[in-house]
């Protein structure tokens, strides 16, 4: 019998009993589906903390702050007060470190910010103008923070599309109004362009103000949260490291590097630590759904062995009319196969469904992995060849007497 | 165009040994119409069975068109069922939910025959068993008569060798089992060589020669319409 007959004839077997086909095919439908949400959840909240992390250079180095060591009591990386505004001027001006474009200082806090109207609580960043060009951060409207805003100390701020919507609703400009930061105006000066990102660290949800208003007028502190460093290159990023590290170490005093009261993380690092947990996740969660496919499977093949018992004369019949084994076989094989691969395709469309509506929702950016796809159509086929094997075979196995005695 | 001789099937259960046949021989030659007789019990199904190539033989030889049946492969087994062997049941087996034709068609699509060519061949048997206004019909709107129509048509698609009829008018009324005889003796009037079990005389009747059988053992071999069929019947009050 030529494959298309094979086909058409166990499409119209599977048709006679449908609701039974149907739950057959559920199993390997949610397997699928569940592979492929899954696989594509994970590759896009991969994709959006490499795109946000990448999108801030690669040639990035960050300076955090380690508290300062009291005996052997030390405090949590980040949360010391041991990098000055000073620090970061001597690595611009120092000779001894020749692999350095930008330095770039920053305070951050969280801080609640009202217009009267609206009020958001986001981040407030105290930097300098070249932060801007350290973090790649254009001004879609308006103006960044000048030298002149940080010499003066003015009380202005760029927003973040983010925050600017949050605070002023979508279409308003809001260059020129006032915003209360903790309290004290500043007048919004510009805009930044949007960048995309989400959760922690996103870019549009920050509010920008000159690094000395943040030290002197908002928060009455010195030291610094982090400074930024932009390397000459990608390929001095490890000298860059080193010199820093040493000439902090100097200008601080200390002797020991063990005990350093700072920490230079850079941006390679942080990548490949961010996407190695993101993708054990994704492997994590497939693994999973891998799971609930076997069980789809071992579904169809009890189905199968169900079909194969309750066609037993069927199979007797064919045999005695000159049916081969070969034959056999591929007739209930192709049912287990359209059963799993008609599930496949089902499964797909309803993963990409579902991840369509989880990337929405959680606003990820929204991927369909071609591999997981394609992986998905070879997978579902083959379930259907392993799970589908031994029912054909037992099938074909069956002595045409014996099939065709049995009531 | 048959030749069995000294065939026995022995069964075995643990450790007795039941003979379903005991050295039996016979010869069937081209045209002949045979009918196989013996109460339940008694090997007919077995006979049945080894004539039909549906299971090999035990001891002793089947010849069948020239060929040894005995050492053959399950797959040239399936092939001399296919080509050489008409099958009609007693109940009829056709597959349900599918069509007169397509039922007839199936002997064909084994056999390799192209799709064209199964349409017409398939017509024309069913034209000739009168169900050319059937076609399209499935088993269940069939009369029982129609349906063994539908299976005679189906044995004789591929023209084979000896049509093999277990119990062909076992389930069908005695009116219709009537007709199902008369195109028995029409396909045997046109030279084919038909078999047939039963246990009922007057279906025995129609055949030209009929082999009795009895707890395994060829007991009779005679023309039909004897006095021996008619006594038999008198101890077989069954039929």
């Amino acid at each position: 019998m030529e494959l298309n007959e094979t086909i058409t004839e166990a499409m119209g077997t599977l048709r006679i009993n449908k609701l039974r086909t149907i739950l057959a095919a559920l199993g390997i439908v949610i397997g699928i589906g569940s592979v492929i949400a899954l696989i594509s959840l994970g590759q896009s909240s991969q994709k959006s903390v490499t795109d946000q992390i990448e999108s801030l250079g690669s040639n990035l180095l960050t300076i955090s702050p380690g508290a300062a060591s009291s005996g052997n009591v030390r405090g949590a990386v980040g949360g010391g007060t041991t990098l000055t505004y000073d620090d970061a001027k001597a690595i611009l001006t120092s000779t001894s470190i020749t692999t350095v474009a930008n330095v770039s200082p920053e305070l951050s806090k969280r801080s609640q910010v009202t217009t009267g109207e609206n009020n958001t609580n986001t981040q407030i960043y105290g930097v300098t103008p070249v932060y801007s060009e350290v973090k790649k951060i254009e001004v879609e409207n308006g103006s960044f923070i000048t030298e002149r805003d940080l010499a003066s100390l003015t009380k202005v701020a760029v927003l973040g599309p983010q925050v600017s919507e949050d605070l002023f609703g979508e279409g308003t400009n809001p260059i020129g109004k006032t915003v209360r930061i903790e309290g004290k105006a500043f007048k919004v000066i510009g805009v930044t362009k949007e960048k995309g990102g989400t959760g922690f660290n996103n870019q549009d949800d920050m509010i920008y103000i000159p690094l000395t208003t943040a030290q002197k007028v908002l928060y009455g502190q010195n030291y610094l949260s982090s400074i930024s460093i932009e390397a000459k290159s990608a390929d001095v990023m490890v000298a860059a490291q080193d010199e820093i590290g040493y000439f902090l170490l100097d200008r601080h005093n200390i002797t020991d590097v063990s005990k350093a009261d700072f920490r230079i993380m850079n941006q390679s690092d942080i990548l490949s630590t961010a996407s190695s947990i993101t993708s054990t996740f994704t492997s994590l969660l497939s693994g999973i759904a891998a799971i609930s496919l076997l069980v789809g499977g071992i579904g169809i093949m009890n189905i199968m062995l169900v079909t194969v018992t309750e066609r037993t004369r069927e199979i007797g019949l064919r045999k005695a009319l000159g049916a081969r084994k070969k034959t056999i076989i591929t007739q209930f094989l192709t049912e287990a196969i359209i059963l799993t691969f008609g599930g496949g395709i089902l499964g797909i469309i309803l993963g990409v469904l579902i991840s369509f509506i989880l990337s929405k929702t959680m606003s990820l950016p929204f991927t369909i992995s071609f591999g997981a796809v394609v992986l998905a159509i070879v997978v579902s086929g083959a379930t259907g060849i392993i799970f589908g094997w031994y029912p054909a075979k037992k099938a074909s196995d069956l002595e045409p007497i014996e099939a065709l005695r049995y009531e | 165009m048959i030749r069995i001789s000294k065939v026995s099937k022995i069964y075995t259960t643990g450790d007795v040994e039941t003979k379903a046949l005991d050295d039996v021989s016979f010869e069937i030659k081209k045209g002949e119409f045979v009918a196989i007789m013996g109460p339940s019990g008694s090997g007919k199904s077995t006979l049945m069975h080894i004539l039909g190539a549906l299971d090999r033989p035990t001891l002793g030889t089947y010849i069948l068109d020239g060929e040894n049946v005995e050492n053959l492969s399950d797959d040239e087994l399936a092939d001399i069922r296919n080509k050489k062997i008409g099958f009609v049941f007693q109940a009829f087996n056709l597959l349900p939910r599918t069509s007169a034709l397509k039922n007839v068609m199936l002997p064909l699509s084994y056999a390799g025959t192209p799709k064209e060519k199964r349409v017409s061949v398939a017509e024309k048997y069913l034209r000739m068993v009168g169900l050319s206004d059937r076609l399209n019909n499935t088993p269940s709107q069939l009369s029982g008569g129609q349906q063994q129509r539908v299976a005679i048509a189906r044995s004789l698609v591929l023209n084979p060798a000896i049509i093999l009829a277990d119990e062909p008018t076992g389930n069908i009324a005695s009116t219709q089992a009537e007709e199902i005889m008369a195109i028995f003796q029409k396909l045997n009037n046109e030279g084919h060589t038909v078999i047939m079990i039963t246990h009922e005389a007057d279906i025995a009747e129609h055949a030209k020669r009929i082999i009795h059988i009895r707890d395994g053992k060829l007991v009779e071999d005679g023309n039909g319409h004897s006095q021996r069929v008619v006594k038999f019947e008198a101890r077989n009050p069954k039929s």
